[in-house]
């Protein structure tokens, strides 16, 4: 005798139940953490090193760095800063998930942070299904990829807070039509968080600091 | 090619309510996907036939409803499925526009006998 059970169930439950304890693990130690997606070759790695060396002596930053490779950042300039950094292997894994996420906060300082930057993988698919607990999930689109990723992808455009568009100073070289993008990611979130960097030259660098601050000191606030 | 992760949260799901039930066996696995969330079934099936051994869920067959993406136009209150790619309302091109549904990702039900 065959019997239905019936479950509506989300798949990804487990997952995001561990999520929201990493969450509540952050928010107990105000530490703000942001989630930084992209494609391969985006700009991540140059992105979080620029964005480290232009915070503020006193801002106590970790990393967890997810790639699948061995370690992107130059884990000397962090250390050289004092600051930690956590490697995750996601033993070859296109994504990090909350457990991975769980396990290298363990390894972590929490007591002495302000601000945590996750590295994940570089992908634009897998990432977008795996919450991680983070407080803001950003990704970086770089101009050479093209203007059609919010259109090919929609899935990560759809649960982001911030995005940047890194590599700006290479417009006048490339066809990317950044209204045609603009356009897409409109459908997707409209209203995005939009910084146009540019790693290299430091351009709009700024902005996206006074935006990341601002968020630090706000969550500090309400711890 | 997170389909192993999405399918080893199946497995886990499917085994913990088939225990609840006493089940001796999972026949069927029902399972809801909206198009947007980047999953393909035969991956899905894939990993399932090689993890599922030896489990409660052993043979166990996996049916898939696909949800189709769904748009409404917030201009125009058109509604339409996107076929492929991302586009704008087809009515009136306005990128104004919000998902109704293909965001489903979950299992529905189990067929159990016992």
């Amino acid at each position: 005798m065959t019997e239905r059970i019936k479950i509506v169930e989300n798949i990804l439950n487990a997952n995001d139940h561990i999520a929201l304890n990493n969450t509540k693990r952050l928010d107990e130690k105000g530490i703000y953490s942001i989630n930084l997606m992209a494609s391969p070759g985006a700009g991540k790695t140059s992105f979080i090193i620029t964005t480290i060396q232009a915070l503020p002596q006193e801002m106590r930053l970790g990393v967890i760095e997810g790639d699948t490779a061995s370690v992107t950042i130059d884990s000397d300039k962090i250390n050289s800063a004092g600051m930690p950094a956590v490697q995750v292997n996601t033993g070859g894994q296109c994504h990090l998930d909350a457990v991975m996420v769980e396990n290298a906060l363990d390894q972590l300082p929490l007591n002495d942070l302000d601000l945590l930057i996750i590295e994940n993988v570089g992908n634009l698919i897998c990432p977008a299904a795996f919450k991680l607990g983070t407080h803001a999930s950003v990704l970086i689109a770089s101009t050479p990829e093209g203007d059609d990723k919010p259109y090919k992808y929609p899935n990560i455009y759809r649960g982001l807070d911030v995005l940047i568009i890194n590599k700006i100073d290479l417009l006048p070289y490339l066809d990317f039509n950044i209204d045609y993008f603009k356009q897409g990611v409109e459908m997707l979130n409209p209203g995005l968080i939009t910084f146009e960097v540019s790693s290299k030259t430091g351009e709009g660098i700024q902005a996206w600091l006074a935006w990341l601050l601002e968020q630090v000191e706000n969550h500090y606030a309400h711890k | 090619m997170h389909e192993l992760s999405i399918t080893e949260n199946i497995l886990h799901i499917a085994c913990k309510h088939a225990e609840q039930a006493q089940a001796k066996q999972v026949t069927d696995i029902y399972l809801v996907i909206g198009q947007l969330s980047s999953i393909i079934d035969d991956s899905v099936q894939f990993y399932w036939d090689i993890i599922s051994k030896e489990s409660l869920c052993e043979q166990s067959k996996l049916h898939f409803r696909r949800i189709p993406a769904e748009l409404c136009c917030l201009d125009c209150t058109n509604t339409y499925i996107l076929e492929n790619d991302l586009i704008p309302c087809p009515a009136c091109n306005s990128t104004n526009v919000k998902v109704l549904r293909g965001n489903e990702f979950h299992l529905e039900s189990i067929d159990i006998t016992k």
